[in-house]
């Protein structure tokens, strides 16, 4: 009876595609559900982690992820770097290919870090480049595209030479600020190069077709060197934004792969798809940002100190998220290659010393119960931001402090937090790369993110020195060094240590955890 | 009619650069702007970035360029979807909200007239309660409620539809969504109905047309029913081009890639271009439906004429 139902006004919906007909429904097809609609494919245009689940598939950088997220080579084959560790030489695969056919050459490299730092790309990720040697004078206008420390020596044979030595270079190689792109089709299409029909990429997938809002489907690209040894025929991405939307999807066998469930059903999945729930440790730190400007209370160390020990960071990730993340004591998250975090000076302290403590300091600071400290306390709108904002003003009544509650919109709350006009203010970072100093850099005097405004000599000197060491355990050590001098002033408040939060379908294999909760679809196969 | 229709369509120039006006200043008076997001970016980043979007103008200058643009038809490039410029993004939500939309409000009319006569024919009995008070329930649970409800029982549960996805249109995929959308409407449509028929048939032609000895069928077909729609027909104007501009809880649950989330996404994101397209688009379909339900009323009504 429904079957007969007819829908005469199918008005046939215009999408952007080379061909129409959608290609039947293979039988290695993996569906994912991703974050949100991309803002683009073109790697010089996206800076979301869901862009990244799709374009991480199109491209391949010099430098690549394994299935754990480890680094191996991608289109570089082997590399040297020089004694002072500011030139990198790479060999390039002889046959890494475009998904047209077209070779893969050291000049597309060239052509595509001249392009992302060119002014007029603007580029919003450009400045994770900024370790090459005139990348901000390029992207300031300072200096043309043609000074970039990138040369092709040959086909082959990339130069990269860099302002001063990067630990954490190769790393970021495989990031896609870092990816090439083609240069013959770019000159040909211009900015609409990365559309479906005119996008050529280097990686194990290509585009075939994108809906916009709907869908995004990717097929094996053949001319991919590795595509013996990539097992699926085709990759749909479904920008799903509704988290609860993603899981009944992924409930309903709609999707294999769903990114980020919803927090709240944590406990319903571990207990009814336990061999599907995935949540590992992340490389993120969720904190509230202490205002250190002149004229807020939160300037006085002893303050941001007492605050920071009454918070029973415990009772939030166990009571009121529940969804496995770790109650956070560093500003680094652990897991971070080279790094050992340094923890807060009071994590051997029993709740009741740390509450007493936290008095003293208050009292020393001139606050108590007739001097009550009024907070303004900044969130952005999310459940999960207000339930925390409320219990941590609960934790701190014990000190005399009285919250008043702020929330608002994502791009009004980080608006406010840059103009200062907070005392405690929520904040999240998620890290770029694997490196402490992508942290630890927040806390920098002078840097853009850092909210509070913290500033210590001291720890500048420290990273500094970071900076300038070519021994990575060492380089680590002064990084740790320098975290425990923000952590004893209180710089800023940890609270708990993010989790990736995945739904993988137990028939995939080759889906690995790992810190960054990076996945790429060419390590994924269906059980036979 | 013509002419009324000229005439119309002239007043309404002036009512959409009120509406455009208006809205791009407040759109540019909202705090944060398109580039304030979770990582601040470096100013010179966000400098070529403003630059690019011609942000770095005094915003007179700005509201210049984007009506100057405007009257070429270009809607300017979405600053959050970079690969699609703002008519594009329209031209390929809009044909999907509108085949939504249209079937929702075919639904909605074609169980909310015949339920709204029905209790109004027997007012006070159990049908009447039965219908009156189903309708009162579908009024007062919002379709964010009902929507994943239906997801969950038709979708997980039983498996009979997908939970979601468009899925270039077909069937199966608008079932859930088409019901969420309408129920509402079928509710307020069976009221309004149900009240307006109600009064209608105490009027004096009625009972003129009963006391000439007409059927009660008749009565109904020919005397009651045409007044009675008036009130509907004018609800249904501005309620069509709420409908087919899209339903953003609707197309968040169930994964539809038409336009209503962009009024709602795109002004979270401070996407200046794609906030004021949707504006304006939204500006000229109710200004166009409204026209339709007042062409229509004269259809309806023989005391209300436009040959002036």
């Amino acid at each position: 009876m429904m079957s007969k139902l007819r829908f005469p006004l199918s008005l046939p919906v215009l999408t952007l595609t080379a061909s129409l007909t959608a290609l039947p429904l293979q039988a290695d097809t993996l569906r994912i559900a991703i974050m949100g609609e991309p803002a683009s494919l073109d790697p010089h245009k996206i800076s979301g982690t869901w862009e990244n689940d799709v374009v991480g598939d199109l491209f391949e950088g010099l430098i690549t992820e394994a299935a754990d997220g480890e680094r191996i080579p991608g289109v570089a084959e082997s590399w040297e770097i020089s004694e002072d560790g500011t030139v990198y030489t790479f060999q390039l695969r002889q046959d890494a290919r475009w998904s047209d056919g077209e070779p893969v050459t050291a000049e597309d490299f060239v052509f595509a870090f001249r392009r992302i730092l060119t002014p007029a790309t603007a580029a919003d990720y450009a400045y994770l480049l900024y370790p090459v040697q005139n990348a901000e004078a390029i992207y300031t206008g300072e200096a043309e595209p043609e000074t970039l420390g990138i040369e092709a020596l040959d086909d082959h044979t990339l130069q990269i030479t860099l302002e001063r030595s990067t630990p954490y270079f190769l790393d970021q190689l495989s990031h896609y600020t870092a990816y090439p792109v083609p240069r013959h089709v770019v000159e040909e299409h211009g900015d609409r190069w990365s559309r479906p029909g005119s996008m050529v990429s280097n990686g194990p997938f290509k585009l075939q077709r994108w809906q916009s809002q709907t869908r995004i489907e990717a097929i094996r690209n053949e001319h991919f060197h590795d595509a013996d040894n990539v097992a699926l025929d085709q990759v749909i991405y479904f920008p799903i934004e509704e988290r609860n939307t993603a899981l009944n999807r992924f409930r309903a066998g709609e999707i294999d792969v769903a990114r980020e469930f919803p927090t709240q059903q944590y406990r319903w999945l571990r207990d009814n798809l336990p061999d599907a729930t995935h949540t590992a440790p992340f490389l993120g730190i969720y904190y509230y940002v202490l205002n250190s400007r002149e004229g807020h209370p939160t300037a006085d160390p002893r303050v941001r100190k007492a605050l920071s020990l009454a918070v029973r960071r415990e009772v939030i990730t166990e009571q009121i998220l529940g969804t496995g993340e770790e109650p956070a004591y560093s500003f680094v998250p652990p897991g971070v290659s080279h790094y050992e975090p340094a923890m807060v000076p009071f994590v051997d302290m029993s709740q009741e010393e740390r509450l007493e403590r936290a008095r003293e300091l208050m009292s020393e600071a001139g606050y108590g119960p007739d001097n009550p400290l009024q907070l303004r306390l900044r969130y952005n709108t999310s459940e999960d931001h207000r339930q925390v904002a409320i219990a941590i003003g609960a934790m701190w009544e014990p000190l005399g402090v009285e919250v008043d509650l702020f929330n608002s919109e994502i791009a009004v709350h980080y608006a406010d937090l840059r103009q200062g006009d907070f005392d405690v203010g929520r904040a999240g970072w998620i890290g770029d790369y694997n490196d402490a100093q992508n942290f630890l850099s927040l806390l920098e005097s002078g840097v853009a993110n850092n909210y509070g405004a913290y500033s210590n000599e001291e720890f500048d000197a420290l990273m500094r020195e970071a900076a300038e060491t070519q021994d990575l355990d060492r380089r680590g050590e002064i990084m740790a060094e320098a975290e425990r001098l923000a952590l004893e002033d209180s710089a800023t408040l940890p609270i708990f240590y993010y989790v990736s939060r995945n739904l993988v379908n137990p028939a995939l294999q080759g889906w690995e955890n790992n810190i960054e909760d990076i996945h790429r679809s060419r390590w994924v196969s269906f059980e036979e | 009619m013509l002419l009324y229709v000229f005439k119309r369509l002239l007043q309404a120039i002036p009512t959409l650069l009120i509406v455009i006006t208006l809205s791009f200043f407040l759109m540019h008076l909202a705090p944060g702007g398109p580039f304030d997001g979770e990582r601040q970016l470096p100013a010179e980043i966000e400098a070529n970035l403003r630059a690019a979007y011609h942000l770095d103008q005094p915003v007179w200058r700005q509201y210049l360029i984007y009506l100057g643009n405007l009257l070429q038809g270009d809607f300017g490039p979405s600053f959050r979807y970079k690969d699609f410029t703002v008519t594009e993004l329209i031209a390929q939500g809009f044909p999907v909200s509108l085949e939504l939309g249209l079937w929702a409000i075919a639904l909605a009319i074609a169980l909310g007239l015949p339920l709204g006569i029905v209790a109004a024919l027997h007012r006070n009995s159990s049908v009447d309660y039965l219908v009156m008070g189903t309708a009162l329930a579908g009024v007062a649970i919002p379709n964010f409620v009902i929507a994943p409800i239906l997801a969950l029982v038709f979708g997980v549960l039983l498996a009979w539809l997908p939970v979601g996805g468009w899925n270039d249109g077909h069937w199966r995929n608008m079932v859930l969504p088409v019901v969420a959308l309408s129920i509402q409407q079928v509710a307020y449509i069976a009221r309004m109905t149900r009240a307006s028929m109600i009064e209608v048939l105490g009027t004096h032609y009625i009972r003129t047309a009963r006391a000439k000895g007409l059927s009660e069928r008749e009565v109904i077909w020919r005397h009651a029913l045409r007044p009675a729609l008036l009130p509907v027909v004018s609800y249904l104007g501005p309620a069509i081009a709420g409908i087919i501009t899209g339903s953003v809880v609707i197309e968040q649950i169930f994964g539809i890639p038409g336009i209503g989330r962009y009024f709602v996404q795109a002004a979270l994101n401070r996407d200046y271009t794609l906030v004021m397209g949707t504006v304006v688009f939204y500006g000229i379909l109710i200004v166009l439906l409204n026209l339709i339900v007042d062409v229509l009323y004269s259809a309806l009504d023989p005391q209300i004429r436009y040959d002036d």
